[in-house]
């Protein structure tokens, strides 16, 4: 098999609708009659056969968060469960990427927060779901707190033929990973082909997005050489509140908007200030992306209909992972 | 007081030797949440100052990519830092260690002239 075949063996496609990210996972190559020939390959190497599936990427609901300029509280984050709930193909699990709350230096109000998100949260009608802490979560205990509800932070696990790594790069209180969970994540990797389909799902963008407005993690570089040599990484992170994909070799970084507030482009915003609040559009700028996919067609476009969300279609579909590259501009 | 002696001198870009002057000026900041006093700093363009940095609650970082400064300073001691800068412009410092709810906007400016 050539080295081209071995990276192209899965496809995904997202649809942006309002809030979370709806990731399906599909052979690529189904029409092409080559999916056998690579699900061996990946199979013989990773010791499960790849199979088409879908999961959810929910970020930064900030349960208990009550000042401006977001007057809906958990509004935006029930809505998103019950729009999970309504999907016509229910994932296979939703990976929900930091600040599940907001902080209270009052471990008893930060504790409440935290079982008010897992109430909300266990309202999806998803098998699995993962997560990792936000700043908001675990940087004033080290994540204690977190810890308590949700036990580790940062571990792994496989899901059909798809290897997931949740890495921490909070609780240091720093904007940093450590040298302990690097070292973890080389032995982690080390079983693995550089062909396997990976995904890394943290909090802060593991690049310097914008520094000056903590958008970056201090050894994000080092996490970068570990994962490199790599040819299937998709990383996905929240913390930003709004859409963002950017390149880096083999690896794909996008990160989800928000259920909170939004956050602006930096490009064109003087300072680190969220968007106003639009009462006519409460829900504007937490975003979606949903996906419909069938194996060997061309992706769909499942109609959800969300009453009060601004509907902005943008699919992707495309190889190398779960990793978007093709724009279908027909939806 | 336990001094944390951080002798560091940067130029934009590249932390280089010290070539600091026997006596810099001395500009002492203190952090306190959610923001730093002062606020803003006006350098001069290859002037070798010296940052006296405390903090009157909790841990706080002091974070500024283009000059490479990354420390922490702690209750209780002071963390120093000298520098030269190079370039001229104005630069945003950080705290980057989270230290509570508006964490986020905790910043003060550096203007090089």
């Amino acid at each position: 098999m050539q080295r081209s075949d071995r990276r192209s063996f899965l496809k995904m496609a997202g649809t942006s609708l309002g809030i979370g990210v709806l990731y399906t996972a599909v052979p690529a190559a189904a029409a092409s009659g080559e999916i056998g020939e690579m699900f061996d390959f990946t199979g013989k190497k990773n010791g499960e056969r790849v199979t088409p599936f879908t999961f959810v990427q929910l970020s930064d609901a900030h349960v208990g968060f009550n000042g401006p300029p977001d007057p809906l509280g958990t509004k935006a984050f029930e809505r998103a469960v019950e729009m999970i709930n309504q999907l016509p193909q229910q994932p296979d699990l939703v990976l929900f990427t930091g600040d599940l709350t907001h902080d209270s230096e009052e471990k008893d109000v930060h504790a409440q927060r935290m079982k008010q998100f897992l109430e909300i949260s266990r309202r999806m009608k998803v098998p699995k779901i993962m997560y990792v802490p936000g700043e908001h979560d675990a940087g004033l205990d080290g994540g204690t707190l977190y810890r308590e509800f949700l036990g580790e932070s940062n571990y792994s696990f496989d899901h059909r033929g798809v290897h997931f790594i949740a890495l921490d790069n909070v609780s240091r209180a720093k904007p940093e990973v450590g040298p302990e969970q690097i070292a973890w994540l080389k032995k982690d990797l080390a079983r693995f082909p550089k062909s396997a389909p990976i995904v890394v799902f943290t909090h802060r963008p593991l690049f310097d997005l914008r520094p000056e407005w903590e958008w970056f993690t201090s050894d994000g570089d080092e996490v970068m050489d570990v994962l490199s040599p790599y040819e299937n990484v998709t990383v996905l992170y929240g913390h930003i509140h709004r859409d963002h994909e950017q390149e880096q070799g083999h690896v794909h970084h996008y990160a989800a908007r928000s259920l909170i507030f939004a956050f602006p482009d930096p490009e064109n915003a003087p300072e680190k200030k969220p968007i106003p609040f639009d009462k006519d559009h409460p829900f504007k700028n937490l975003g979606i992306r949903m996906v419909h996919e069938k194996v060997g067609a061309r992706p769909l476009l499942n109609s959800v209909a969300v009453e009060d969300v601004e509907l902005t279609v943008r699919e992707f579909s495309g190889i190398n992972g779960v990793q978007q590259i093709l724009k279908n501009p027909s939806l | 007081m336990i001094p944390a002696l951080l002798l560091l001198v940067f130029s934009l870009g590249a932390p280089h030797k010290a070539q600091a002057d026997e006596n810099p000026r001395v500009i002492e900041i203190t952090a306190k949440r959610f923001g730093f006093t002062p606020n803003q700093i006006t350098l001069k363009k290859g002037e070798t100052v010296k940052l006296r940095l405390t903090s009157e609650d909790v841990t706080h970082g002091f974070f500024l990519r283009p000059l490479k400064i990354d420390e922490e300073i702690v209750p209780g001691k002071t963390t120093e830092l000298t520098l030269r800068p190079e370039t001229a412009g104005t630069f945003t410092t950080i705290c980057d260690h989270f230290c509570g709810v508006n964490h986020g906007n905790m910043k003060m400016t550096i203007v090089v002239e």
